[in-house]
């Protein structure tokens, strides 16, 4: 008799207090991940695929054009920026700064901008890019399913897209994703 | 004081929207299209303010989007043939209707899961508390003694 009652109490212990508290753990856990992820980061579907092609003029000679296809053989990143772009000034010490290491060639992608103020802009807070090329109706933008300027895309050495940062470039996702992945892509 | 001017100005504000929101002048002269294009749009997510679709947004790349799903339909394509494009640069998160998919699955079926489970949980409770022995065990008991009193045997005992 006193078993039975012992188990009774267990199984009442198990159901009334151990089911809701599983259950909230279950919740914190998955509202934790959530907060930890950033709704802003969706995975692009251009991943591992061939960097869409584009036939653009350069910014300061705007006689001569460039396509991705010119640049294969080496791995170079695509950086989208605009002078009217507040997080495009924020990242730009960084660029700079990458750009004089020479670890790796950076080009510009000049989105949806006025050629004057886009070269007023690197006058002022200097050039990073080997080549800027302009995109004033953000078709090629759309076509690199750009949504967040600036965002940033490491090509390897046949043209393909490994990797894209949606938003300002910091010096710790260089030092910890870019420049790794680089240095492996150029191995 | 402040508050009665700025509920004015709130007044007058209101009743300005009508006036200038006349004077918007269509997008396009075609309304069929126009129409096609809304309803395309209206499958597309604005991943700028991602809870909105590129009909509702404002955003530039919302605007970008739409023009480039009603070029696409002057240029004859099909709404599946749009939808793919922008799939194909955006990813499925363009879609406000997710496509069943194999990774979409939990998103689809997960809720009625959940669901069936909470009724299966309830049902059971229920049950359960229904036939609870101890219960029955304590109530039948002082039923029994409680119909004795009433009977008036517990006095001649």
């Amino acid at each position: 008799m006193r078993r039975r009652q012992r188990s009774r109490l267990k199984g009442k212990i198990v159901a009334r207090y151990l089911v809701p508290l599983g259950i909230f753990l279950v919740l914190v856990v998955f509202l934790g991940v959530g907060l930890g992820l950033n709704p802003r980061q969706v995975p692009s579907p251009l991943i591992d695929r061939p960097a869409p092609t584009f036939d653009l003029p350069q910014l300061h000679a705007t006689d001569k054009r460039i396509s991705p296809e010119a640049l294969r053989g080496q791995v170079w990143l695509l950086n989208v920026w605009a002078s009217w772009c507040v997080s495009c000034r924020q990242e730009h010490p960084v660029l700079v700064d990458l750009a004089k290491s020479g670890v790796v060639p950076i080009y510009g992608l000049n989105y949806k901008d006025q050629r004057e103020e886009a070269l007023r802009w690197l006058q002022q807070w200097g050039d990073p890019y080997k080549l800027s090329v302009m995109d004033p109706k953000g078709m090629t933008g759309i076509d690199y399913g750009v949504y967040g300027v600036p965002e940033t895309y490491v090509i390897d050495k046949t043209g393909v897209i490994r990797y894209k940062q949606i938003g300002p470039l910091t010096p710790e996702i260089l030092r910890d994703t870019i420049l790794p992945l680089v240095k492996k892509l150029n191995a | 004081m402040h508050k009665i001017l700025l509920m004015l100005l709130c007044l007058a504000s209101w009743y300005a929207g009508p006036a200038t929101a006349a004077e918007a002048k269509p997008v396009s002269e075609d309304p069929a299209l126009e129409q096609r294009v809304m309803q395309i749009s209206n499958e597309l997510r604005c991943l700028v303010c991602q809870n909105q679709t590129i009909a509702d947004s404002h955003a530039e790349l919302a605007i970008d989007l739409r023009n480039q799903v009603r070029d696409q339909l002057k240029q004859g394509k099909s709404e599946q043939e749009i939808l793919d494009y922008m799939v194909q640069r955006y990813g499925d998160f363009v879609r406000y209707r997710p496509p069943v998919k194999l990774q979409t699955l939990v998103l689809w079926v997960g809720p009625f899961l959940l669901l069936a489970g909470g009724l299966f949980a309830l049902l059971r409770f229920l049950r359960r508390r229904r036939q609870s022995p101890e219960l029955n065990d304590v109530s039948q008991a002082r039923l029994d003694e409680a119909s004795r009193i009433l009977s008036g045997k517990e006095n001649r005992q």
